[in-house]
Parts: C-alpha cells; sequence; structure tokens
C-alpha cells in the first residue's frame, strides 16, 4: 500500500533527460501537477509530450534503447522505487489509437481489478457500470456487455480505453491525444467527464489541439525539442503576455 | 471513362499471365499426394481388412496384421509429445515473452536453430549414447526420448511463431493496467495463440511418427510377438517396420508393404486434419 506523502503534488518531475539511443528526447526538464488540476501538456512533433508520460509510468521501460536521468515522483513516491504493477495501478493511460484487449466489453475494463486480485462478482459489476459511466460509453454498451470490445466503433472503443485505465482507480491519469481517433461529440463528452475527474485524480493532459489545452487545462505546460519553455496558468499562456514569445507564437498557430 | 491503352493491356495481360503460372504451381502441390495415396491405396486393397491393423503378424509377418508395429509407434509419439510439448512450449515462452536481448538469448537460439537442423540419423546416435547408455538397453523410452529430441526445436520455433503472432499492443495494454508479465500471458497472450501452439504440435506428431532413423538403434525392433509390456520394452513401430519388410528381397509381398505405408499414411494424414479442424475452430473464435 503506497501513501499519499508530500502535500498538493500528484506528479513531481526534477531534472528529467530522456535519450533514445544516442538522441536526446528530453534535456533537463522539471514541472510538476498538483492534485485536483488538469496540467495541459502542449509542444510540436517531437517536443517529448509522449516520452514525458512514458516516464510517469516507466513505459519507457519498453522501449529498447531507452534511459533517463532525473527524478520523477509520483504522489511522492520515485518511480523507480516501486514495482511495475504497483506504479502502473496508480497511473491510468490512455494513448492515441485505442488498444481493445481481444476481450468482450464487461471484461476489457474488469481485466485490470481481476489481475489485482478482485473476485466478486457484485464488486466487479458496480466497477464496470461506473467506469463505463464515467467515460461516457455506458448508455451505448450496456445491453451487451458480452460483445467483444473490438466490435465497436473507433470513438466508442477509444472510451472503452478510458473506462480501463479508470478501471485500477488510478490516482493519476494521462491522456496522450486521446481525441485523435474520436468524433467532436464524442471528444466534448469525454472533456466534462475530465472536468469531473479532476477533483478525485491528477490529469495530465497531452495534446496537439492548443484549444482543447485552452478549454480543460489550469496550467499549461509548453515543451520544445526536448526543453520545457514555459509554464504558467493558462490564461498566461494564451494571454496577450506570455513570458515566452515562442509561446505567443505556437498558441496562435504560427509556429510549429 | 477509362480508356484501353495499349499499356493498360499490356498490364492486364501480363498480370493474367503470372497470376496462371503462380496459380498453377500452387494448384501443382495436390498432384503429389493425390498419386501417392491413389497409388499406395490401390496396391494395398488386397491386404486392407480389419484384421490387418487388429492382428499379430503371422508366418514371417507374410500374413496376419500389424498391430505390435501401430501400438510401438502409438506409445513413442505420445510419450516424445509428452516430454517435447511441455518443456518446448514453456522454453518458447520463455525466450519469446520474458528474454532479453543478450548472449544467454542469442546462445538458447543458436542451439535450437541448429538442433533443428541436425540429421535425424545423428539424433539416434545420440540417442544411444545418451539413453540407451542410462536404460541399459535400446527400449520405447529411450527411443521417445530421442524423438522428443528431435521434435523439441521445431515445437519451440513454431510456439515462439504463435506467440509473437499476438500483437505487442495488447502486452502493453495490460502491462500499462498493472498486469504481471505472467497475467499478460496467461490471461492475453496464451488464449489467443493456442491454436498456432496445438497446429505446431499436432504437426510434430506425424513427423515423429514417420522417422525411422532415430527409433532404429534406440527402441525399435524387426520383430515381436506380443504388445510392449512397460516403456524398458522394446516394441515394433510402422516406420521401422515398413523400413524392414521393404528391404528383405521380395520375401514380404507387396500388399503387406503398401498396407503398412498406407497404416502410417492414413494416421499422418488423420493427425494433419485434427490440426487443420482444430486451426479453423479457433480461427472462428479469434478476437481481433
Amino acid at each position: 500500500m503506497v501513501t499519499r506523502i508530500s502535500g498538493e503534488r500528484g506528479v513531481e518531475i526534477e531534472g528529467l533527460s530522456v535519450w533514445y539511443g544516442k538522441k536526446p528526447a528530453l534535456e533537463g526538464v522539471t514541472l510538476h501537477a498538483n492534485r485536483g488540476e488538469i496540467l495541459g501538456v502542449i509542444g510540436p512533433a517531437s517536443a517529448g509530450k509522449t516520452t514525458l508520460l512514458k516516464c510517469i509510468n516507466r513505459t519507457l521501460d519498453f522501449v529498447p534503447g531507452a534511459r533517463w536521468e532525473g527524478s520523477v515522483r509520483v504522489e511522492g513516491l520515485d518511480v523507480r522505487s516501486v514495482s511495475d504493477a504497483a506504479l502502473r495501478r496508480k497511473v491510468g493511460m490512455v494513448f492515441p489509437l485505442p488498444v481493445g484487449l481481444p476481450l468482450s466489453v464487461y471484461d476489457n475494463v474488469a481485466f485490470a481489478p481481476r489481475m489485482a486480485g478482485i473476485r466478486r462478482k457484485a464488486v466487479l459489476d458496480d466497477l464496470v457500470e461506473r467506469c463505463l459511466r464515467q467515460a461516457a460509453l455506458w448508455d451505448e454498451v450496456k445491453d451487451r456487455l458480452g460483445m467483444l470490445g473490438s466490435r465497436l466503433s473507433g470513438g466508442q472503443q477509444q472510451r472503452l480505453t478510458i473506462a480501463r485505465a479508470l478501471s485500477h482507480e488510478p490516482e493519476i491519469l494521462c491522456l496522450d491525444e486521446f481525441s485523435i481517433a474520436v468524433d467532436p461529440v464524442t471528444t466534448m463528452r469525454i472533456e466534462d467527464v475530465l472536468v469531473e475527474l479532476k477533483a478525485d485524480v491528477t490529469i495530465i493532459l497531452v495534446t496537439n489541439l492548443v484549444q482543447q489545452a485552452r478549454r480543460l487545462a489550469d496550467r499549461v505546460a509548453f515543451l520544445n525539442a526536448g526543453r520545457l519553455v514555459e509554464l504558467d496558468a493558462t490564461g498566461a499562456i494564451f494571454g496577450e503576455r506570455p513570458r515566452e514569445k515562442m509561446t505567443f507564437d505556437y498558441v496562435r498557430g504560427r509556429f510549429g | 471513362m477509362f480508356t484501353e491503352t495499349p499499356l493498360v493491356r499490356r498490364k492486364l495481360s501480363i498480370e493474367a499471365a503470372t497470376k496462371l503460372a503462380f496459380g498453377a504451381m500452387a494448384a501443382s502441390m495436390i498432384v503429389p499426394l493425390v498419386l501417392i495415396v491413389g497409388y499406395l491405396v490401390a496396391k494395398a486393397l488386397p491386404v486392407l481388412s480389419w484384421e490387418f491393423v487388429s492382428a499379430f503378424p503371422r508366418s514371417n509377418m507374410k500374413a496376419g496384421g500389424i498391430l505390435p508395429a501401430i501400438a510401438g509407434t502409438f506409445y513413442m509419439v505420445a510419450i516424445s509429445l509428452a516430454v517435447a510439448t511441455p518443456i518446448g512450449v514453456l522454453a518458447a515462452v520463455y525466450l519469446n515473452e520474458y528474454a532479453r536481448d543478450n548472449w544467454f538469448t542469442r546462445v538458447v537460439n543458436l542451439a535450437v536453430v541448429n538442433l533443428a537442423g541436425v540429421p535425424s540419423i545423428v539424433h539416434a546416435l545420440f540417442g544411444v549414447g545418451a539413453f540407451v547408455f542410462v536404460t541399459g538397453k535400446p527400449c520405447i523410452l529411450a527411443a521417445s526420448l530421442t524423438l522428443a529430441i528431435m521434435t523439441l526445436p521445431v515445437i519451440i520455433a513454431s510456439t515462439k511463431q504463435a506467440l509473437a503472432a499476438v500483437p505487442m499492443a495488447f502486452r502493453e495494454a495490460c502491462w500499462n493496467v498493472g498486469a504481471s508479465r505472467w497475467q499478460t500471458i496467461r490471461h492475453i497472450v496464451l488464449p489467443n495463440s493456442l491454436s498456432g501452439i496445438l497446429t505446431g504440435v499436432i504437426l510434430q506428431v506425424s513427423r515423429a511418427a514417420g522417422e525411422t532413423a532415430p527409433i532404429l538403434f534406440t527402441g525399435a525392433v524387426f520383430f515381436r510377438r506380443e504388445l510392449p509390456a512397460s516403456v524398458l520394452d522394446q516394441s515394433m513401430a510402422l516406420s521401422m517396420h515398413l523400413f524392414s519388410i521393404a528391404t528383405q528381397g521380395g520375401q514380404v509381398p507387396e500388399t503387406v508393404q503398401y498396407g503398412t505405408a498406407v497404416v502410417l499414411l492414413g494416421l499422418v494424414l488423420a493427425v494433419n486434419l485434427t490440426a487443420i479442424c482444430l486451426r479453423i475452430y479457433f480461427r472462428s473464435r479469434k478476437k481481433w
């Protein structure tokens, strides 16, 4: 059991540098995400946004030749000091393209709780319904929970992935361009869900849609070429006078 | 509107010609099988009967049945696969799911590839040196273990291939929600590669049943009146029986030789058919 330690910070990253082989992907990035907020992460291609997320749940380990320095703390604990499984249960991850496990809709959502040892059907039923509701999918699938997840439409599958990411009751939720494969209406519904969720969960939202960051984020980090250019309240980043000229240009689509 | 320029027409005719040529090559595969089976069955027809597969040989194997040989082959194949399948599948799971790319993995992979390339007669000599040395005399156990060593690398290779066919994204999705490696293998990887694993194993049944050399010195005998009582007995075997009666210089009637061949071939084809049915069954349940 991991207990919450220091105050407000869900995720703390200090001096994080990552290399793929010899190529640097992140250089000395320091930032944190507070509990109860959505931290938006924006930046052009190969800014290191996805790499940043991969360090938080240590899926960077899956990338051959990748290595990193610096410290990443989740709920006050160094991610290198806990087991993969324990860490990844704390951190929910949603990737750009949905990956449905070759299981039914129900089993997709019940998978993580089952792997964590929850067996009682009543408990699982409640959990599955709650997660599917949170992911704005319940009404569409409640009568066909036994159907294969892969038979759902692309947008539904992405919401199923979000339901699965919530099923292990994470304290951190990272979303990497979740709306790429989702239609605008669904995107709006998921965005509403995120705003509701942020009371309980620290959310890090990586997005290429700067307007999405503007709508949802409390603070926004702007990354470029592996470095943190600026991190500030959303209003300041999108205002008339962000600290860096580069930020000003990027959020107005003049660069990137 | 499409216009059929000479260039388009030429492309179309080349397309048709290549398709025909490749198709003919593929179709030509059926011819040898039909010829072999047809020829053997026609030659063996007079001798094929219930007695032939259920009775002991009589009058110097010139008459009667081949039951001891069928039984011997059955025992040897069953024991060899009972040994080789768990070892091979577990080894393949390790190599595909756990092993990192280091010198140990490379040495194991090299060993598997080379073991698969060893001629069966060399396996036989190894079997004599290793297993017959331990059991004290040639016997079913020694022959089965020799066959197991022979089939093992192929089972490892086919199992690895079946495991590798499960998309990496499924594993990462499992790991991302906190499942351990073993949970991922147990609940996602194995259920979705079972058809491939089983097909690979079953195809080794026909290979183990057909080989003569590995059992030649390790446990198969030319003639034995009774069925084996234990795995430490020697036994007749179909492939060995066929080899010996065919090289006896015409003392055993041709029909008996062809009859033995048909029984062996029938067993092999039946096993392959099972593999095909299994594959169709599992493919119909495929989930992605």
